[in-house]
């Protein structure tokens, strides 16, 4: 059976740089047409349990705003 | 309340601020990657961040162990003098195009031929990022900044400096290496990179050189995907990524 993953935006530290949308093996990760509060359009997580937990989008987060979890 | 077993998360010694960074750029990446081996060797006590002048000037406010801002160009000076001062101490130097190769070029040099036990991470973005988007050392031929409007002219410009290639011909360096930071891949390989650079360093091995082919999307005018795609496609052309010089172990 698999696991389930989760993973988390910090969408208030978010920059919207959209580099972990292109990273994504399963698309999940789209960018929201609201403004946070550093005024970007943050990115969201459409679809959580898509999520292979291949912490990509997380490696590739400049700002380091992305955390993932497992759950056990 | 979400619980479980962590995959990924920010790493400790980086703190919990707003980067000044802009959206997508690879200092940002580098500050973590470098707080990330910082972590996994344990030594964010006995480390030293030697911040540049640059884009990266308020390195000390985002990276949790101490350090030193050094006038323009002169961080691996410094670095020399606190490692002999604290030869325990993890020196480690951070630097940008115009930092390391223009102003601060003798100190660079120099440092490289003395092997001083320090490493040195390069970032070349090849433009001026914080005064504005003007010529670099690194700029590539052909390319336009604020003060090359119709392109760098070797003629008149001359030819952008290969970093690597030049420390290469020096007979103290012990690790030379330029990497890129594109995409999750080459992240994950220029972190194994740079974590051998700093083991060398805990080792006493001697002086490592790191270049990192960066983006700067704000001045080169480009999405931070798109800049990302003009290191792949025209930068790494002319600054190959490769392992130049590695002395082992031994």
């Amino acid at each position: 059976m698999n696991k389930k993953n989760n993973p988390v935006i910090n969408t208030d530290k978010c920059k919207g740089c959209e580099l972990c949308v292109s990273e994504c093996p399963v698309e999940i990760i789209a960018i929201s047409d609201e403004i946070n509060i550093m005024g970007y359009h943050p990115a969201y997580i459409t679809d959580s349990t898509k999520c292979t937990g291949c912490i990509k989008c997380a490696i590739s987060c400049p700002d380091a705003v992305i955390t993932v979890y497992r759950e056990e | 309340m979400i619980t479980g077993k962590i995959l990924y998360k920010r790493p400790k010694t980086l703190k919990d601020v707003n980067m000044s960074y802009c959206p997508g750029c690879s200092h940002s990446l580098m500050n973590k990657i470098l707080c990330e081996i910082i972590d996994e060797f344990d030594i964010q006590k006995k480390t030293v961040v030697i911040a540049p002048v640059g884009c990266a000037v308020l390195l000390y406010d985002y990276i949790d162990c101490d350090s030193v801002e050094a006038a323009h160009g002169r961080a691996p000076a410094i670095a020399t003098g606190i490692k002999r001062v604290n030869p325990d101490n993890i020196v480690i130097s951070y630097q940008g195009d115009g930092d390391l190769l223009s102003i601060g070029m003798a100190e660079t040099i120099h440092t490289a031929n003395r092997g001083e036990n320090i490493t040195v991470v390069f970032m070349n973005n090849a433009v001026y990022g914080m005064t504005g988007g003007q010529m670099a050392p690194t700029t590539l031929v052909g390319q336009i900044t604020k003060t090359t409007p119709s392109g760098r002219n070797p003629e008149n410009e001359g030819y952008p400096i290969r970093a690597c290639e030049l420390i290469n011909t020096l007979e103290a360096p012990y690790f030379i290496a330029r990497c890129k930071v594109t995409n999750s891949k080459s992240i994950m390989q220029t972190k194994k990179i740079l974590k051998k650079a700093i083991g060398y360093q805990i080792n006493k091995k001697g002086y490592s050189f790191i270049e990192i082919l960066s983006n700067c999307p704000t001045n080169w005018g480009m999405k931070p995907k798109d800049s990302n795609k003009w290191i792949q496609e025209v930068m790494s052309k002319y600054y190959p990524v490769k392992i130049f010089r590695d002395k082992g172990e031994a």
